[in-house]
């Protein structure tokens, strides 16, 4: 235990509150900026997203394999859930990364945490991604007319 | 020698009870002191004072009261003790507030009223912080007038609305109350924090000043002004009443504006 007490203005700082060189770009306001800008269309796409499937036409019991291969064939939709898709997984992953930045306090782990998000949302996006453009209706089995 | 004088015709008869000061309320408190004592103890710890103190007492008086007669290992800044200096802001019942602007008779009395050093900030002893990571935030966004033209033979003038714009801002008197409460600076000591961004605006929207653009930029970093959560936890806290949460937001849209 010591009760050393340097003296004033002797430039002593803990390292923790000493910021790293001055951070070059401006991602943080464009990931701010991001932020609002995505959430004011996802509130657009979203409450579309569940118009069309839960309160027209037959409701959440017709939503089937046939359902969404009709909605897929049209490229509105394909369009509307692609967009869906990137936005909502950057606008989640990057408000999770602003919590591990607020609250992992040492950097290893905000490091893992972060890493380990980027890998998931590049999985998900990359998936779905390929699933909209590669859909195909006619899988074995599938009794839809357009592939009779 | 003296002589009677008239009662002056002014005089009014006041019915008993009524008018002058009459007697002071008194009432007994427990004041909870977070006691830190890095000579004698490893860790940080409650001790409680049980007081008699009066209605027109502050928490500062309790303190004084603790220090001057119980004891006087009990150790606190205070400077002026009337709000202007700012030396004394401390944690009272969970809030950031000035020990000498923070009246007894608002307090609850059922229960113990805590006082602490206020947070974020390395702990030296009782309520005394080390601020120095404070003020050096303080000091790099450059807190003093940049003028680039010749200095004039008279003031620099300046218009009502053009003043209006900062008018808050320079109510601060850097008590740290505001850095000190905002939960991203508990976590992130790197963060520039709420006060350092009231002083930028300051100068910021000063039509005087001519540096107003390497200040965004300095605010612009990683620990800038994007690592406010609008929490408004430094708008509660600030003794002075400055609309903090609303300074830091028109910095983020002054340097959205200039970078689009």
């Amino acid at each position: 235990m010591s009760a050393e007490i340097a003296a004033p203005r002797s430039q002593r700082l803990d390292p923790k509150y000493t910021r790293a060189r001055k951070s070059r770009g401006s991602f943080e306001m464009i990931a701010w900026l991001f932020m609002r800008l995505s959430g004011v269309v996802l509130v657009v796409l979203i409450f579309g997203h569940l118009f069309t499937n839960l309160l027209v036409g037959g409701g959440v019991k017709a939503i089937d394999f046939g359902f969404v291969a009709g909605k897929w064939a049209d490229p509105v939709w394909m369009f509307w859930d692609l967009a869906m898709l990137w936005l909502a997984m950057l606008h989640g992953t990057n408000g999770v990364r602003t919590i591990i930045n607020d609250y992992a306090e040492k950097p290893a782990t905000r490091q893992w945490l972060k890493g380990i998000l980027y890998v998931a949302t590049a999985a998900i996006v990359i998936l779905g991604t390929m699933v909209i453009f590669t859909f195909d209706p006619c899988i074995p089995g599938s009794d839809l007319l357009v592939c009779k | 020698m003296s002589t009677e004088l008239p009662e002056p015709a002014s005089k009014i008869e006041l019915k008993p009870g009524v008018g002058g000061g009459g007697e002071i309320p008194q009432f007994n408190i427990t004041l909870r002191v977070r006691r830190y004592l890095p000579e004698t103890t490893a860790d940080a710890y409650w001790e409680d004072f049980e007081l008699t103190m009066y209605g027109t007492d502050r928490v500062l008086d309790a303190l004084h009261k603790v220090k001057w007669d119980i004891d006087g290992s009990l150790s606190f800044r205070r400077s002026c003790a009337h709000g202007i200096c700012g030396s004394d802001a401390m944690r009272i019942n969970g809030r950031n507030r000035l020990a000498c602007k923070t009246l007894l008779k608002d307090l609850d009395h059922s229960k113990p009223i805590t006082v602490e050093a206020i947070k974020g900030l390395p702990l030296e002893k009782d309520l005394i912080v080390d601020m120095e990571p404070f003020f050096q935030s303080y000091r790099e966004i450059m807190p003093f007038l940049i003028n680039k033209g010749h200095e004039p033979s008279t003031e620099r003038y300046q218009s009502a609305e053009e003043h209006s714009k900062f008018e808050d801002t320079t109510k601060c008197i850097l008590c740290a109350a505001c850095t000190s409460s905002c939960p991203v600076f508990w976590t992130d000591g790197q963060y520039f924090g709420p006060a350092a961004i009231v002083n930028a605006h300051r100068f910021i929207f000063d039509s005087r000043d001519d540096a107003g653009d390497m200040r965004l930029e300095i605010l612009n970093d990683k620990e800038g002004v994007w690592r406010c959560r609008t929490t408004f936890n430094c708008t509660e806290a600030c003794p002075r009443g400055i609309q903090v949460t609303q300074a830091i937001a028109e910095v983020k849209q002054a340097i959205l504006a200039r970078s689009i």
